[in-house]
């Protein structure tokens, strides 16, 4: 969602002014009438109705008013469908379709593309840089996650433990580092990494190693890559820090206070109070966060455009990589399902070991 | 026990700096003479704070221009996001229908659509209908990638505005509609204001379909394509270039101050209401 940026606020709005689930009005819709006591009691207590029981009167029809009435929520909800539909699911069916067809320049201005049944999926499967790509891919996705969830706890915790003004101060650093735009970071970033006047490398040659005199980070593919990293788990680590803190304030202090009585150690209280707690929270957390890495693609092509030498190409920007650039859209395509694909397989074994631990931990 | 607490509060300084500092840097760079930014060694304080640089950015081929396609594009698509959210909410909060959770489904769906997989097909339908290279083509792809998380809010804060209230004045001879603007409207006010936030920064600070959609027509760039050629624009003046970072963040930042009191009220009142 939310493309770019994989952390816009937007992403996270929901997170933060959502309303309990279970506030949710069940059997709203129409002017109050009587229910069936006579009281107009339709809505008196919902969380006490179980949900699914609310009554229907469908059957009590009173003519065309009634159909009129019937047919509002579907006017209602009318733009949103076809605007998803044309602007979401159409493309979606259309970069499949285009991924069993020839499909290059000729075909984009002429038009008439030919299915050629799996042969792109072969094309791809078949070449030695799509697996590497891949390999580059999942090393990406697990480096950042690692970093960014390792991070956002220790950060998390330590904020838990801070005094009442330090603690506002680092929350302000974090929420500031949050509302930075991913163009203004990938742009201050280069500025940080300049090889003759960056203050990294200065601070570095200052330090005594005097080896990053000058040091040009961006044309060694290792030394981009960590910039990469370094730039999203910068990016990643406040909305995770920020969730996992908001999270650890719902545990009860009686918990620590008898862990402690029971003579339990910092990392045993984690391991057997924290951890256990908020396992939904890091569940979800981990989850969100290895969608982001994995799709990051407007960091990655502001800076580098998958170089120096690939070292940055990762599946979304080799997907566009081959269709804009080779103007071989049909490979693009295939690239890009399985990208979903493979996207979907991970978070399904994520989610499945998850939803393991949950039942054993019962 | 102040010793104690030593470590701790030199971690908490660490986070705090390492958080701080780029943006800090950029814009100490933005306000630090050509000479100062050159110095062999860096001054972490702008000791000779100048506007130089800022007059630089701002009178660069085309800076207000593309300022101006960044804010019609995405305020464009997150009004368009509102109304179209408002009335999917209000459908989905205040009625029932068949098919309701299915659409409810739908809506998390494309929540969580892979949106950086549309940009070839979404570049190969633009050129098709002729909207390639067109602002209206990025502010529809805004609107969309805006409008889940829209009506996912919007929903959220119509179900914490108790029903009676409408009821109440329906009662009172009002139609649905006078009941929904009178009563309804302004206690949403709020979550109105923040969603609409939140979708602006979203669409203001999009780059992959900007930069895939956009293509031969320059004048068309919003901001963020515009600064990520900023060698391009700036060579190697890193104050300009930070001059222009800044101004692309300081919207973005007004709106966070905005929200932090705006999130808070909304999340209080949804609270308490419980």
């Amino acid at each position: 969602m939310a493309s770019e940026a994989q952390q816009t606020p937007g992403d996270l709005a929901p997170a933060g002014i959502s309303v309990p689930p279970g506030r949710r009005r069940l059997g709203a819709g129409e002017p109050s009438r009587p229910g069936p006591d006579g009281t107009g009691g339709r809505r008196r207590s919902p969380a006490a109705r179980p949900s699914g029981v609310h009554p229907r009167r469908r059957d009590s029809g009173r003519g065309a008013a009634r159909t009129i009435a019937a047919a509002w929520p579907y006017l209602l909800v009318l733009p949103t469908v076809a605007g998803t539909a044309y602007l979401l699911f159409y493309p979606l069916l259309r970069s499949v379709v285009i991924s069993f067809q020839h499909f290059r320049t000729g075909e984009l201005i002429r038009g008439g593309a030919a299915f050629v049944g799996l042969e792109n999926y072969q094309d791809v499967l078949g070449s030695a840089e799509f697996w590497t790509v891949v390999r580059r891919t999942l090393v990406w996705t697990a480096v950042n996650v690692v970093l960014i969830m390792v991070i956002s706890t220790f950060t998390a915790l330590m904020i838990a433990r801070l005094g009442r003004r330090m603690r506002l101060a680092v929350m302000s650093g974090l929420v500031l580092t949050w509302a930075t735009p991913v163009l203004a970071a990938t742009t201050v970033f280069q500025w940080l990494f300049q090889s003759r006047l960056g203050v990294v490398n200065w601070a570095l040659v200052s330090l005594g190693f005097d080896s990053f005199d000058g040091f040009s980070w961006f044309a060694n593919g290792q030394a981009t890559f960590a910039i990469m990293v370094l730039l999203v788990v910068w990016q990643s680590v406040p909305f995770a820090a920020l969730t996992l803190y908001a999270g650890l304030t719902t545990i009860p202090a009686e918990l620590y206070e008898s862990a402690r009585i029971d003579g339990a150690g910092a990392w045993q209280i984690f391991r057997d109070v924290t951890f256990p707690m908020l396992r939904p929270l890091f569940g979800l957390i981990t989850s969100l966060e290895v969608i982001w890495v994995f799709k990051c693609f407007a960091q990655i092509w502001a800076i580098t455009q998958g170089g120096p030498d690939d070292a940055t190409t990762t599946l979304p920007v080799y997907a566009f990589q081959v269709a804009q650039s080779l103007h071989k859209y049909d490979l693009g395509s295939a690239i890009s399902t399985l990208t979903v694909l493979i996207l979907l397989v991970v978070l399904v074994a994520h989610l499945r070991r998850m939803y393991k631990h949950e039942g054993e931990g019962l | 026990m102040k010793l104690r607490r030593l470590p701790l509060n030199l971690a908490a300084l660490g986070v705090l700096v390492v958080s701080v500092f780029p943006v800090y840097w950029m814009a100490v760079t933005a306000f630090k003479p050509t000479r100062d930014i050159h110095a062999d060694t860096p001054q972490f304080l702008p000791l000779h704070p100048t506007l130089d640089h800022f007059r630089t950015a701002v009178g660069a081929d085309g800076f207000l221009l593309f300022w101006r396609n960044s804010l019609l594009v995405s305020v464009t698509a997150v009004l368009l996001a509102l109304v179209v959210a408002l009335l999917a909410a209000f459908a989905v909060a205040r009625m029932r229908w068949r098919g309701r959770k299915a659409f409810i489904l739908m809506v998390f769906i494309a929540q969580m659509a892979p949106w950086e997989a549309l940009l070839i097909p979404m570049f190969i339908i633009a050129r098709d209908t002729g909207m390639l290279d067109k602002l209206s083509m990025l502010t529809l792809v805004y609107f969309i990638v805006t409008l889940p998380f829209t009506i996912v809010t919007l929903r959220g804060f119509l179900a914490a505005i108790p029903a009676e209230l409408e009821e109440a004045a329906q009662m009172d001879g009002a139609s649905r509609a006078v009941a929904f603007r009178r009563v309804v409207l302004p206690l949403l006010a709020p979550g109105l204001m923040s969603t609409s936030l939140f979708g602006f920064i979203t669409a203001w600070n999009e780059f992959a379909f900007a930069n895939a959609l956009i293509i031969k027509n320059q004048d068309d760039r919003t901001l963020p394509v515009w600064l990520s050629s900023f060698g391009n624009v700036f060579g190697t003046d890193w104050g300009a270039t930070m001059a222009a970072a800044s101004l692309f963040m300081v919207p973005v930042l007004l709106i966070f101050l905005v929200l932090q009191r705006r999130v808070t009220t909304g999340f209080i009142a949804g609270a308490v209401k419980g």
